[in-house]
């Protein structure tokens, strides 16, 4: 299943690209892309583990960027 | 300007002040000697830190999250340790101006993406919220969302259509231009689809809502534009990954720098550390990445959002790039290069009968069949009389045998004809052939004809301009036809008489024939060759309006059939490539050129700063050149 996020405040490009890398690392994501332009994040993962991924995800976004928060649409 | 930018604008301008203020004081107070003492110094230096904490507070405070969440290689991290390395070696002012020219350049980034973040909300800007529908005769205004298909809506003059949908009274005209780019309004009666986001100019109009907001034209073409970042080109990929390594790196580097060279310079010296130090402290400064993973992804969204404007769909920068590549362009011939319309030329008689009713009884033995052939005879013999007792059987690629009024007719091609043991009597050399036979006595034929779509020729040519070497046509029609209209148009390659599958496997050849690497687009209506599109490195499909299969199957999607927009894409294609490349290797090669400069003590940490934040700006504004049309 895939789903689209706004992430809101994201600031910086880099930011976003490592955002992008560290969600793909979280455990059960098939695929994970954040683009800087749309501030657009978006995840395949099974339905079953969306819910934990998404507060992962949370969590990793937060590091790197302390104001950006990840919206569902 | 939002209210946090301005609110860094008044940072900036009152630190720049403060500093200005700071410097003046200071260098008077060097030239009168007066503050020579060094009881003075904590003074100077307080002047200094006032400006620097004002500008350099938020990155120093985001630099200490950072380290809290591990962030090490962090860009506020970096620029706070260069400039309270600045401080530390003695270099008040350029600490200061470091951090105050850094925040200049981020304020100006973040203007640049929201300015063209915005522009190309503005591109898009087809979507309407609300909608006027009839329920129970009164008519209400809801959110689209809540209208279900079905429910009969209205459009008044001059607003945007909410909904596809079917209309079922009134008539008016529509502008498509937000979604086709093609300024010159079409008409619509009863019975006509209209898409949402549209502009309805002309009179009110009701109409059946077909399909639900999700599912509408406009909101499809919006989150296909949104997902095109997803497909990421491989310079987008190429230049994240750089950044990853370049970071830690140059970071490295520069504590390499700091250490070794004293240690055999002069390792009690302190003005030896001082100079190796500061030199370091340039490279910190430099090894942000963020100009590079900024403006290529710019590059690429400004080139996708000035292209959907045109009404000209691309599903990710990396079909940009792939575009960009190619060399040959693959057509799809019967509504592509040609309008898709048959017309009857000429009937010819071989017995003594009216041309009117051999029209007529091939129109008769064609009237169920749904080939453009078919409809075109159809059409050209006006009305017909359904009544008269028909049963029809179609040869699959020959024609039809039909029982007209107890009579056999036979009415399709060559190899129908000859099937049935009769010889025509035709000089079919150059196009579309349709014989007619009645209880196996030939009757005469008919030349049908599809004429080149207007402008064909002069896109072909304006193709070649843009430096496509190869054009080829594929089509599943007979060779006579199809090699006449390729010759008209100066196509390099025909193939002729393909049947769908035929069409794959031509392109499967052509690809496999490219040499250097060169790619191959393939245009083409997206409905009858999804195959054909999907194979293709890039597959383009026109006239897509309303269709969705040829939207899903495409990777680039041109809304309506111009054939001039293909060497428009290509265009952007190129520019957006070269726009890349431009910032790339200038980005690399001023923060090369400063490293060694920096190393050799050359430059210094202003010239650092300028190679990373002025070096963003540039290459932001670069990129935003590929907004314009």
């Amino acid at each position: 299943m895939k789903k689209t996020f706004t992430l809101d405040e994201v600031d910086c490009a880099n930011c976003a690209a490592r955002m992008e890398r560290k969600i793909n690392e979280i455990e059960g994501v098939i695929s994970a892309s954040v683009s800087f332009m749309t501030q657009k994040l978006t995840i395949e993962a099974s339905e079953n583990d969306f819910d934990r991924i998404l507060k992962e995800a949370q969590k990793v976004v937060s590091k790197i960027d302390s104001d950006c928060r990840i919206i569902a649409k | 300007m939002k209210k946090k930018d301005k609110k860094r604008l008044y940072r900036i301008v009152l630190s720049a002040i403060l500093l200005a203020v700071a410097v003046v004081v200071d260098h008077v107070g060097i030239l009168s000697g007066v503050l020579e003492f060094s009881g003075f110094t904590p003074l100077i230096l307080a002047l200094y830190l006032i400006p620097y904490v004002i500008i350099g507070g938020g990155v120093l405070k985001e630099a200490l999250q950072g380290i809290i969440h591990g962030q090490v290689f962090d860009e506020n991290f970096l620029m706070g340790i260069a400039t309270i390395g600045a401080f530390c070696t003695g270099e008040y002012a350029e600490g200061v101006f470091v951090m105050l020219f850094y925040s200049v350049g981020e304020l100006f980034e973040h203007i640049a993406v929201g300015k063209s973040r915005n522009s190309i909300k503005a591109l898009l800007s087809l979507q309407s919220d609300e909608a006027t529908v009839i329920r129970n005769g009164e008519s209400f205004t809801v959110d689209c969302d809540c209208v279900e298909v079905g429910e009969r809506i209205l459009v008044r003059p001059g607003e945007k259509i909410p909904l596809d949908a079917k209309i079922c009274e009134g008539e008016s005209t529509v502008d498509t231009s937000a979604l086709t780019g093609e300024s010159l309004p079409r008409e619509v009666s009863v019975g006509d689809e209209i898409h949402s986001g549209c502009i309805n100019l002309g009179g009110v109009i009701y109409a059946d809502v077909t399909k639900r907001y999700e599912e509408s034209t406009v909101s499809k073409i919006l989150s296909l534009v949104e997902d095109s970042a997803q497909n990421k080109s491989k310079s987008e990929s190429f230049i994240t990954k750089f950044a990853r390594f370049y970071t830690p790196a140059v970071v490295i580097a520069a504590a390499l720098l700091a250490i070794l060279p004293p240690l055999f310079i002069g390792i009690g010296d302190s003005s030896v550390w001082k100079e190796w130090v500061y030199r370091a402290l340039t490279f910190l400064v430099i090894s942000c990445p963020c100009a590079l993973v900024i403006s290529v992804p710019l590059s690429y969204f400004s080139g996708i959002g000035s292209a959907s404007s045109r009404g000209i769909l691309i599903k990710g920068s990396a079909y940009l790039d792939t575009l960009a590549h190619c060399d040959t362009i693959v057509f799809d011939k019967t509504g592509t290069l040609t309008e898709g319309r048959f017309r009857i030329d000429e009937v010819h008689l071989a017995s003594n009968i009216d041309p009117k009713e051999l029209l007529r009884l091939a129109a008769l033995a064609e009237q169920f069949s749904n080939h453009p052939i078919s409809r075109s005879i159809v059409e050209a013999a006006g009305e017909i009389d359904s009544s008269t007792p028909t049963t029809v059987e179609e040869i699959f690629g020959h024609g039809v045998k039909a029982s007209v009024d107890g009579d056999i007719l036979l009415v399709g091609n060559d190899k129908l004809i000859k099937k049935f043991g009769i010889i025509p009597l035709a000089n079919t050399d150059h196009s579309t052939v349709v014989h007619v036979a009645k209880n196996g006595l030939y009757l005469g034929y008919i030349f049908i004809s599809d004429k080149e779509k207007s402008g064909a020729r002069e896109a072909l040519a304006s193709l070649r301009r843009a430096g496509i070497e190869k054009t080829v046509m594929l089509t599943g029609d007979r060779a006579a036809a199809g090699n006449q209209i390729g010759k008209q148009l100066g196509i390099d390659e025909i193939y002729t008489e393909l049947l769908p599958d035929g069409k794959v496997s031509a392109i499967e050849k052509i690809i496999a024939s490219q040499k250097n690497e060169k790619k191959v687009a393939y245009v083409g209506d997206g409905i009858n060759d999804a195959p054909v599109i999907t194979r293709a490195d890039v597959g383009i499909a026109m006239g897509a309006l309303g269709s969705d299969a040829a939207i899903e199957a495409a990777d680039i999607v041109l809304m309506d059939d111009e054939l001039s927009k293909i060497t428009d894409t290509i265009t952007l294609a190129r520019r957006t490539r070269r726009i890349v490349i431009q910032n790339i290797v200038f980005a690399l090669g001023v923060k090369a050129a400063v490293l060694v400069l920096g190393a050799c003590g050359l430059v210094g940490l202003n010239a650092a700063v300028f190679a990373d934040v002025g070096v963003a700006v540039i290459a932001i504004l670069n990129s935003m050149r590929n907004l314009k049309k």
